[in-house]
Formats: structure tokens, sequence, C-alpha cells
């Protein structure tokens, strides 16, 4: 596939403001500045990238408990999201959700929806609403390996494939679910030989390549938005971190990660932008450099903002 | 009097006192009709349909079948499958698809074949829809209905999961509304009211309330959710109930019409947000209140009001107020276990008498 310059340069930007956006609130959180709890998306920046710049701005996605990255992949601002996670009155949802449900409609991102797999029906309703209404929308619902093995998964993807629903279902194996081994919990190697059960293509990515997952995705999208139904994509990655930010990761090898890390996607795309797509070094720091004052401009903005008045506390309960 | 043959005496479909007459919502002279409470159920959905092309229906066996308790039937002909929509067994994902084409601007109304099968989807519901407005800070609406219903009772003999009375699982969550009506013009005006609501309603059914009928006006009318009836003004004691036990209640105050007591019912048609203001005002004005619920007593709905009732009245109940109550058991098979878990008719007698000599 030929690749617009532009859209190149997006992905790179794309990843580099989430990577900084997390390692911003990693450090954060661990200075205690941030509370609850954060769980990022570090790693796993090619997935998140490469399937929403396959997307319009007004087809949906839903995400997870660990969805930063997908928020800013669907083009959130970084900072109504720093806002957010520090529970100011400016974040996207006026410090009601934090980490776990930051959301920011206006871009196409039902956001974060910390039950597992939670996010599949709201996908799959949405998208049933577009076919209804006759609309090419898609709709695009995030798990983990983890959430292949919920209810809401499987349900969701029978449903979806029954109505021919324009859904893409995008199944990031990270290899943990919390401390368990997908290896474990699951009998197939494969994840996406899961579609087979629901009658839908299953189709398995290379996550730390984002032009890999682009790919994939572009054709997954177009195939639902042609009302050929539901796609499974399976992009396989990998999180740097712990569960959480600080978590204490007894259940791997530190090899392990160091070996996932040496082949870090971001580094791995900058390379391949100079080597062929044409993409000089100097551009490239630009955009690194442009995306770190844009991070440094949302903590100011975030910290500068006020807290939610507690007068307003019981609002937004009912519409 | 043993629970059976109560029931039979107080309830049974032959007996007259069981009549539409014991609740008249329609003045005279307002064109009607009577019909069920199904057949209510079934106008508002056909109506709210044809007026906004944002609601359909899903739900198992909803479309040629008419769901298990035929409600939906016949809507299949005139708005055909993509509005009346056969769903998989799959609840939680029922329920997370209504919220999901809810959140693009539908308006679902989703069905869960019996209320004890809502476990299945309290995530969709507990956790998504009730908090998704909420949680995002108000940036989004999830105007879904979901009818459920429940109840048992008469004999029906549906035993332990298919039998209960849910609401507060529901009125607990804050985020839902929980509507159960009493008669077929609370019915269909309440269904109107909730599919135009911006908000998640759980909309309980009664199953034994299914084939009582009612007036129902000619043309379109909405019943406010948020607010108590008053089905039966008195002077002596208010009675809140809400359901079935709204026509036991009704009935009692009946029977006590010849020994000079006062009967004031409160219909809690809206479980929540509660009507607190009735429940207080109509407490205040008698002094004394009795709170019947089918739900199990231990934490039950009976108990909100009750502490409705004391809060709410400023200190001038001449009485301690008494509560009757589902029994906590589950929901027994054979008859002669089955009545015995239910409140009936002369429960609430028999409480009345006894705050009315507190």
């Amino acid at each position: 596939m030929e690749y617009d310059r532009g859209l190149l340069l997006e992905m790179f930007r794309r990843m580099t403001r989430i990577r900084q956006f997390e390692l911003a609130a990693t450090n954060l959180f661990k200075r205690g500045q941030l509370k609850g709890t954060v769980h990022t998306y570090i790693g796993m920046e090619a997935s998140g990238v490469g399937v929403c710049l396959a997307l319009r701005d007004d087809d949906l996605i839903a995400g997870t408990h660990r969805s930063h990255g997908h928020n800013i992949a669907k083009g959130a601002d970084v900072k109504r999201m720093m806002a957010e996670l520090m529970g100011k009155e400016t974040g996207y949802c006026k410090g009601r959700g934090g980490s776990m449900h930051i959301a920011a409609f206006e871009t196409g991102s039902l956001g974060a929806l910390a039950v597992v797999a939670s996010g599949i029906p709201l996908a799959v309703g949405a998208a049933l609403a577009f076919t209804m209404r006759g609309e090419d929308r898609v709709a695009v619902p995030f798990t983990g390996d983890a959430g292949s093995n919920t209810g809401n998964w499987h349900e969701g993807l029978n449903m979806a494939s029954i109505w021919d629903l324009p859904v893409v279902f995008v199944l990031e194996n990270n290899r943990y679910g919390v401390s368990t081994r997908i290896d474990d919990m699951v009998r197939v190697s494969d994840l996406s030989t899961r579609a087979r059960g629901y009658g839908i293509p299953g189709v398995r990515v290379d996550g730390f390549d984002v032009l890999a997952v682009y790919d994939a995705a572009v054709e997954a999208v177009a195939r639902a938005r042609a009302g050929q139904g539901p796609t499974l994509l399976v992009t396989e990655t990998y999180r740097f971190d712990g569960h959480y930010a600080g978590e204490p990761e007894v259940y791997r090898d530190r090899a392990e990660v160091a070996a996932w890390r040496a082949n870090d996607p971001i580094p791995r795309f900058r390379a391949w932008l100079q080597a062929e797509g044409g993409i000089a070094p100097a551009e490239l720091d630009a955009v690194e450099a442009k995306v770190a004052a844009e991070i440094a401009a949302a903590l100011t903005f975030a910290e500068e903002s006020p807290e939610p008045d507690p007068a307003t506390a019981l609002d937004y309960i009912y519409a | 009097m043993t629970a059976a043959a109560r029931d039979a005496v107080s309830l049974g479909s032959s007996t007259p006192a069981m009549s539409p007459d014991l609740i008249r919502q329609v003045p005279e002279g307002v064109p009607a009709r009577l019909m069920t409470y199904q057949e209510a159920i079934r106008e508002a959905l056909r109506e709210e349909m044809r007026r906004d092309p944002a609601v359909f229906l899903m739900g198992e066996d909803i479309a040629r079948h008419g769901g298990a308790f035929g409600v939906t039937r016949t809507l299949l002909d005139e708005f055909g499958p993509e509005r009346v929509r056969n769903t998989p067994i799959s609840e939680n994902t029922i329920v997370g698809a209504a919220t999901g084409a809810a959140l693009v601007g539908m308006r679902p109304v989703a069905e869960i074949m019996f209320v004890d099968f809502s476990g299945l989807a309290m995530d969709q519901i507990a956790n998504q829809a009730a908090k998704l407005r909420f949680m995002t800070g108000g940036q989004c609406r999830v105007p879904w209905v979901l009818r459920m219903p429940q109840g048992g009772g008469a004999g029906k003999s549906t035993a332990a999961q298919h039998s209960q009375s849910l609401e507060v699982w529901f009125a607990h969550i804050p985020g839902l509304k929980v509507v159960l009506p009493a008669t077929p013009y609370d019915a269909k005006g309440l269904m109107k009211a909730a599919i135009r609501d911006d908000n998640p309603v759980i909309f309980l059914e009664h199953k034994l309330l299914y084939a009582f009928k009612g007036l129902v006006p000619e043309g379109d009318y909405v019943v406010p959710l948020g607010r108590c009836d008053v089905k039966r003004a008195g002077t002596d004691v208010t009675v809140v109930a809400s359901g079935y036990m709204v026509w036991h209640a009704m009935l009692a105050a009946r029977l006590l019409e010849p020994e000079g007591i006062s009967v004031e019912v409160v219909d809690v048609r809206t479980i929540s947000p509660l009507d607190e203001e009735a429940i207080g005002a109509s407490a205040a004005r008698t002094g004394r209140v009795v709170a019947v619920a089918e739900a199990c007593r231990a934490y039950g709905p009976a108990n909100e009001w009750a502490m409705v009732a004391i809060e709410r009245s400023a200190g001038r109940l001449k009485a301690p107020v008494v509560r009757v109550a589902g029994r906590d058991s589950p929901i027994p098979f054979a008859n002669s276990l089955e009545n015995g878990v239910w409140p009936g008719t002369d429960d609430v007698v028999q409480a009345i008498h006894r705050v009315m000599a507190g």
C-alpha cells in the first residue's frame, strides 16, 4: 500500500503523543499527583493509532480501562485529557470520570469503560443504529486478550454477525489480563480463530507495526462500511508497564519485558520512516519536540484548572 | 384464614371485589375504552413507534411470538423485523446494544423476558447505562426503556426463578428511573413518558396485572415519571403501595368501609426517583401509615416508603408505621407454600387495624 506522507507523519505524531502523555501521567502518579489508578498504553501505541487513523471522524470507538491511547489516537485533546486525569472541571468528563472513564464524545470516542469488554455491546448497539438509519458509519470496540473470555465479547460478536453490523472488533493481545497469561486461559494460540465460531473473518497482525495494523483496519472498515459485516482484528502487542503504573509485575520475567521493549514500535516506525518513508530525521525531531511542548502545556493547563465545585456534585446523574 | 383460602376468597378473578371499579382514573365524560394492562402497554408502544422512528423494540421472542406474555404481539405486522427485533438469548448484550443505540440517538425499548434474568444484564444496566452520563460529565444520554415482567402469585407456580419482585435492585442505582404501574391507565401513560424520557427507565410490569382491565382514554396522554398517585382519598390512614399491592390496598380499603375506617391509598407508580413529597403529605394528613410491597421485606421498598413517611410528615404521625411485605424467602413452587410468601388483602387489613390501634 502507498501511504500519504501526511498520514505517515500523523501516525508518528499520535504514537509519540500517546507515549509522552503516558510517561507524563506515570510520572505524576508515582509522585502522588494523580489519584486513583493509571493503566498505561505504553508499547501498544501502534495498535490504537493504526486502527483509529483508518476511521472517519464520525466513526465511533469504545475503549477499555486502558484507553488514554485510544482517545488520543481518535483525536482527543491532551489538555482536556490531562485535566480529566487530575480530576479537574476542565477535563473531558469534568472530573467525574478520571482515567478509567475518560471519554471524548466530540471525537467519536465513547471512551474508557472499565468493566472488561463492556464496550463491546455498546459498539454493537451503535452499529445497529447506524444500519437501521442507513448511515455508513462504523463502530470499533477495543478489548484486550482477556476480554475475549467474557460474555460481553462472545454475545457481541454473535449479535453483530447475525445482523451483518458494521463493527470491527479489535482485540489487542498484550499477553496478560492483570497478572494472568492469556496462554493459560485460552486453548487456541491464535485468538483470531475465535472468529470462526461466529462465521466472520478473523485477521491477525503484528500490533507493533503501525502500517500492518492500519492496512488490516482499512480492509475491515471498508468491509463493515459496505454492509458486509463485522471482522475480528487481533493486534499482537505487549504492554511494557505493569497492569497499572507502579504495579510490581511479579508474574513476568524482566528478560521477557526487555525482549519486547527492544522491539519498541515507536523507534521501529521512526527508523522505517527515515529509511523507507523518505522523512528526514529533523522533521521527526520536530514532531517530537512539538508533542513535548503540547504535553508540557497540557500539564500546566491541568494543574492550573479548577477542581469541580462540590455544589455541582449531583449534576449529570439524570438528563 | 389460611393464605390460600384468603386468596381464593378475595383475589379470584370471579370475585366482584377485584373489578376495575376499584380504581377509576378517567373522569366521567372523557371518551375511554376498557382495555387490559397488556393491551395498554402495547398501545403505548404502537403509538410511540408511529410517532418517532427512533423508537424500536428488541428482545427475545418478541416478534411473531409477541414475547412471553404477548405484549408485543401484532407489532411485527405493522413495523417489521427491523423495529420489532428478535435477539439471541444474550441479556447483557440486549441491554448493552440498547445503550449503544441510545447513545447515538435511538430510543430503544428492550425487553428481558423475566426480571429474574436481569442479573445476566446487570453490568450493562448498573455500571454502563446508569452511569455513562454521569461519569462522562454529561457528554451523553441514554434514553432507553427496559421492560421486564415481575412478581407472581394467584397460583401461577412459576417458582423461584420466574416470580421475584426486584425493583430495589434498580432503585438502589442512581441514574436509573424505575416504574411499576398498577393500572392500564398508568401503564400506558407511564410507558409513553418512559419512552420520551432521556434517561434509562426500568419499566416493570406485574405479571398478574396483564389481564386486569381498566379504562384508558382515547388519544395521547402521558403520566409523568416521579409522581405518586392518590388512588383513593381517605382521612384515617395512608396505605403506600405499588404494583399488584395497590389492588390489595384498594380492596382492603373497601372492606374496611363498614367499620368506618377511611383509607387513603397512595400508589407509588415511580419507584425511583421517589415522590417523597406526596408520601409525606399524605402521611401528615392522616397521621397513620401502612407501607405495602410484594418484594422481600429485608431492605425492601416498604422500608423506604415507611422511612420517607416518618421523615417527611413533620412529626405528625400518631402511631408507628406498619409495613407489610413479602416473606424473605425464594418463591416456592407448590401452591400451599407459594401463597404464604406474598402479602394479601387480609394482611393489609390487619396492618391497618394495627396502625389504627397504635
